[in-house]
């Protein structure tokens, strides 16, 4: 049998989301608690979380988060790390024995910073050559992959319940004010610890509850651009869809989403001109970058978090507030499990994106 | 090769189960509306995120299948007519062919592409204003690398001022263009056209799939065309000779394959759009082509199929017993346009509804998630080569 | 009031119009049944004029203002509830006055049947006349021109 990698496994999820938009950070007990509660949604071969905000004294670094198969894919990964990076901190990531996490790669993580002339001779922005660096360790080192690769953020995932997952990465010892969580029900029994979510792109995670069914069409639109999907993963996708919008073509959040998520025509047909306008041509131009079939996700990045349902609603999402912090979830259960009374609870409606945005980068 | 069975037989198409709801058209939205046209790596927006790019002129096609270039004098005013009426309908477009307009049929224009083929007949400039948009036929799939040739008996007194040619003479059309005899020309010619309308029409070039196909696709992408069209080899018409007909071309399936492949290699693959042509039989044909890559599709036997063609093969002869491909008057009434329309209007509106039920069958409620959505295909009796063209894996891979 | 009106430029002159005329206002409704039993045939009230390639059916106007009504002698030409002129054969005595007022020569003698006159009815009991219905290419419609 193929190892993921290699072949596109169907799944179903749950998907849980915690932000404190006054930057507020809080450990990681609330997700774990959260994301436990949907237990039934999952099936103990996949489950993660990222969080953002647990790295302040190295808040300019890249953390790479890693998990190789074996010694010889480390040595030949930090060869490649070493050459193109200045490493400040290396070493595995602290782990507990949890009897029902069996296989666990090696976990390593590194905080870096891009050399001065690996920069200026390839000519990319930072961000821009991680993600290039990123993109060929998963693709051309055989049993090395990059878990995360993003400032002050990392995820953390494997093989397993969510919460058995959060205990061996002590995620309680971790304070952050952004976090996500995932807890997956693949269709067959690939075991790579690599498989799991969240997927991420320099400080974008994506934890995904659904299939694409555009996935072909996804794929051949990001190639265009440069993004190989080497992962045959849908979210890799929806990763590489944000970050070519937002980052790329700096195109503001909501229109990102309302190209992934757009409107019916006949809803087209009845908005007011300035709009028809508008969503005419974002669907006119990136009609392959629109995602179909079922889903609903929560991205997290450094300054906030968004949450999307398909066009129809074919996965469940619930959003919910209290004072700063924004909860969002498969199931409102999850959501009142950790914030018994939340000030305002709501199903958003198909399409429409849920974005917490962090105070500072509002003002 | 025309005994060769149809490629598309050989790719079932999947759909939806458990992990992944199948959607119901008859209770669900399903999208199938089509913009063709050349599209912008991005849209710009300023500060108060308002659209700042303006978008070139685009097409819009209610269902993505359009009627294929079948001109006034190899067919006859009135299916003509059918298929401007229907085409107007269904908000879709039809092809005069390199017949020019009939003046009674300027009122269609709106939903009319005017072709210019190596002959220019009865092109002018209201011809080409007229028009929603303009197309050049380089190569047809039913005679690739050969012209046209109407035959004197057919140019009577309607066609003659149509054309714009001296009765009862035939009208015959090189092979080549003599104004393209490379890329560099054809650019010339797109740009032509488009100065002679202002910039407010998209331009398509038509080309036969050939071998090299994907190549002379981007380079024909390159040279300004808006849209390319691809026919296939086993493009109809009764009046191609055998030998070309039987010979000369390559499957569809493999032509559009390949050229949307090519195209994303070199990343303009969403800058242009492509139409696939020749030997869509049936719905499902098209929405493979789609799966495939196409944009859209044209049709042309099929339609005429509709309207009342028996495929008696004798379009040459001028006699055509349904008064298609005729100007006999006697034979002409025959097809009484307002039959003709609805039967069209019928044929499209069926096949609207079966490309609905296979989508929703594979969880798409939009026709653009299926461009070139290969992971839709399987392949079933084909060569692992053949595959690796198509893009497509196995059945059961 | 609707009337029944051929589109030349789609007739090709099968006169269909006419066989489908005949068997409407037969005993047995039936085609075969109407042409090969039936005695006396009923005559078609519609008539394809042809001189290829035009062609077309003519069938009784129903005008407005009625030269076979005026000249009728027994009062058996007249004018039904619908507007269509008809004509009473009990009351037609076979004088064929109206055949010589008519200025589009559609009425016709009948002579298998008592010397009344025949024309066209526009079918009174079929939802619209048998030859409208039977048009295989609609060169004959059915509407109100005013």
């Amino acid at each position: 049998m193929l190892r993921e990698k290699y072949e596109r496994v169907p799944s179903g999820c749950a998907v849980s989301g915690i932000m404190d938009r006054s930057g507020r950070r809080f450990s990681g007990n609330d997700i774990i608690q959260s994301i436990a509660l949907m237990r039934e949604r999952s099936n103990g071969l996949g489950g993660g979380f990222a969080a953002y905000g647990i790295y302040p004294e190295y808040k300019d670094h890249y953390a790479f988060h890693m998990f190789y198969d074996d010694e010889q894919a480390r040595e030949i990964s930090e060869r490649f790390l070493n050459e193109h990076f200045n490493i400040a901190e290396a070493g595995p990531i602290p782990t507990k024995k949890v009897s029902s996490i069996k296989n666990e790669p090696i976990i390593w993580r590194y905080f870096a910073l891009p050399k001065e002339e690996k920069l200026t001779s390839s000519g990319l922005l930072p961000d821009e050559f991680v993600a290039q660096c990123v993109i060929n360790l998963n693709k051309k080192i055989d049993g090395a992959f990059v878990v995360s690769s993003g400032k002050n953020m990392g995820a953390f995932k494997g093989v397993g319940y969510p919460e058995d997952i959060g205990e061996f990465y002590r995620l309680y010892e971790y304070e952050g004010y952004t976090w996500t969580a995932h807890g997956r029900f693949p269709t067959n029994t690939p075991g790579w610890w690599g498989g799991a979510h969240p997927f991420t792109l320099l400080d974008l995670s994506v934890v995904h509850n659904g299939e694409l069914s555009s996935y072909g069409t996804n794929r051949r639109y990001l190639n265009e651009f440069g993004y190989e999907c080497t992962m045959q993963t849908d979210t890799e996708v929806v990763a590489y869809l944000l970050d070519l919008f937002t980052r790329r073509q700096g195109m503001p959040l909501e229109m990102a989403c309302k190209i992934m998520a757009p409107p019916m025509w006949d809803e087209i047909e009845r908005m007011p001109d300035d709009d028809k306008a508008l969503y005419t041509a974002l669907r006119t131009v990136y009609g392959k970058a629109l995602m179909n079939g079922p889903f609903s996700i929560i991205v997290a990045f450094s300054n906030g978090m968004v949450a999307l349902n398909d066009r129809i609603k074919l996965r469940p999402l619930v959003a919910a507030e209290k004072g700063d912090v924004l909860y969002v979830s498969s199931e409102e259960s999850a959501i009142i499990e950790i914030c018994p009374q939340p000030d305002k609870i709501w199903a958003p409606r198909a399409g429409e994106p849920v974005i917490g945005m962090l105070e500072e980068v509002k003002a | 090769m025309r005994q060769l069975p149809a490629l598309c037989h050989f790719l079932p198409y999947t759909c939806s189960q458990v992990t992944n709801p199948s959607i119901d058209p008859l209770r669900e939205p399903m999208e199938l509306k089509t913009y063709l046209g050349r599209k912008p790596d991005k849209l710009e927006f300023d500060e108060n995120g308002r659209l700042v790019t303006k978008l070139t002129p685009q097409l819009v096609l209610n269902v993505p299948i359009m009627f294929s270039a079948m001109s006034f004098g190899s067919i006859s005013l009135n299916a003509c007519e059918s298929l401007a009426r229907a085409a107007t309908q269904l908000g879709i477009y039809y092809n005069t062919g390199e017949g020019g307009l009939h003046s009674s049929l300027y009122r269609y224009g709106k939903n009319t592409i005017a072709q210019v083929a190596s002959g220019r007949f009865g092109v002018h400039a209201d011809y080409l204003n007229a028009a929603a948009a303009l197309e050049i036929k380089i190569g047809q799939g039913a005679k690739p690398g050969i012209g046209g040739h109407l035959p004197g008996e057919k140019v009577r007194a309607e066609v003659s001022a149509t054309r714009m040619i001296p009765e009862g003479s035939d009208a015959i059309s090189p092979a080549p263009h003599h104004d393209i005899y490379s890329i560099e020309d054809l650019r010339q010619l797109i740009y032509a056209l488009k100065e002679a309308t202002n910039y407010a029409k998209p331009v398509i070039v038509k080309i036969a799939a050939v071998h090299n196909v994907a190549a002379i696709a981007s380079g024909i992408a390159r040279a300004g065309a808006d849209i390319i069209a691809i026919d296939g080899f086993r493009g109809g018409t009764g009046a191609a000779p055998l030998r070309i007909r039987d010979n000369v071309g390559i499957p569809i399936e493999m032509a559009i394959a390949a050229v949307d492949t090519r195209l994303k290699e070199e990343g303009i693959r969403h800058q242009v759009s492509v139409v696939a042509a020749g030997s869509m039989r049936n719905s499902a044909d098209i929405i493979k082509a789609i799966a495939l890559g196409a944009d859209a599709v044209y049709i042309a036997t099929s339609a005429l199929i509709a309207i009342g063609c028996h495929m008696c093969q004798k379009c040459n002869t001028g006699k055509c017993n349904w008064g298609i491909a005729t100007q006999d008057p006697q034979l002409v009434k025959r097809l009484n346009p307002n039959i003709g329309a609805r039967r069209l209007v019928n044929l499209i509106t069926a096949w609207e509804h079966e490309i609905k039920e296979m989508l929703g069958g594979m969880g798409i409620n939009s026709i653009e998630s299926l461009r070139g959505n290969r992971e839709m295909l399987r392949g079933v009796g084909l060569t692992q080569k053949e595959m690796d063209i198509l893009g497509i894996k196995a059945a059961g891979e | 009031m609707k009337r029944v009106y051929a589109l030349e430029e789609y007739c090709v002159g099968c006169r269909l119009c006419e066989i489908n005329c005949t068997v409407a206002h037969s005993e047995s409704k039936d085609i075969i049944w109407a042409f090969k039993v039936e005695e006396p045939r009923p005559l078609p009230g519609i008539l394809v004029e042809e001189v290829k390639p035009i062609s077309f059916g003519l069938q009784c106007r129903h005008c407005d203002d009625a030269e076979c009504i005026k000249s009728c002698i027994t009062g058996a030409m007249h004018r039904d509830e619908r507007g269509a002129v008809v004509c009473n054969a009990d009351k037609c005595v076979g004088c064929w006055t109206c055949i010589m007022a008519c200025p589009y020569g559609t009425i016709k003698r009948n002579e298998d049947k008592g010397n009344v006159v025949s024309k066209c009815d526009l079918c009174p009991d079929l939802p619209q006349p048998a030859c409208v219905s039977n048009c295989p290419n609609e060169a004959l419609i059915y509407v109100d021109r005013g």
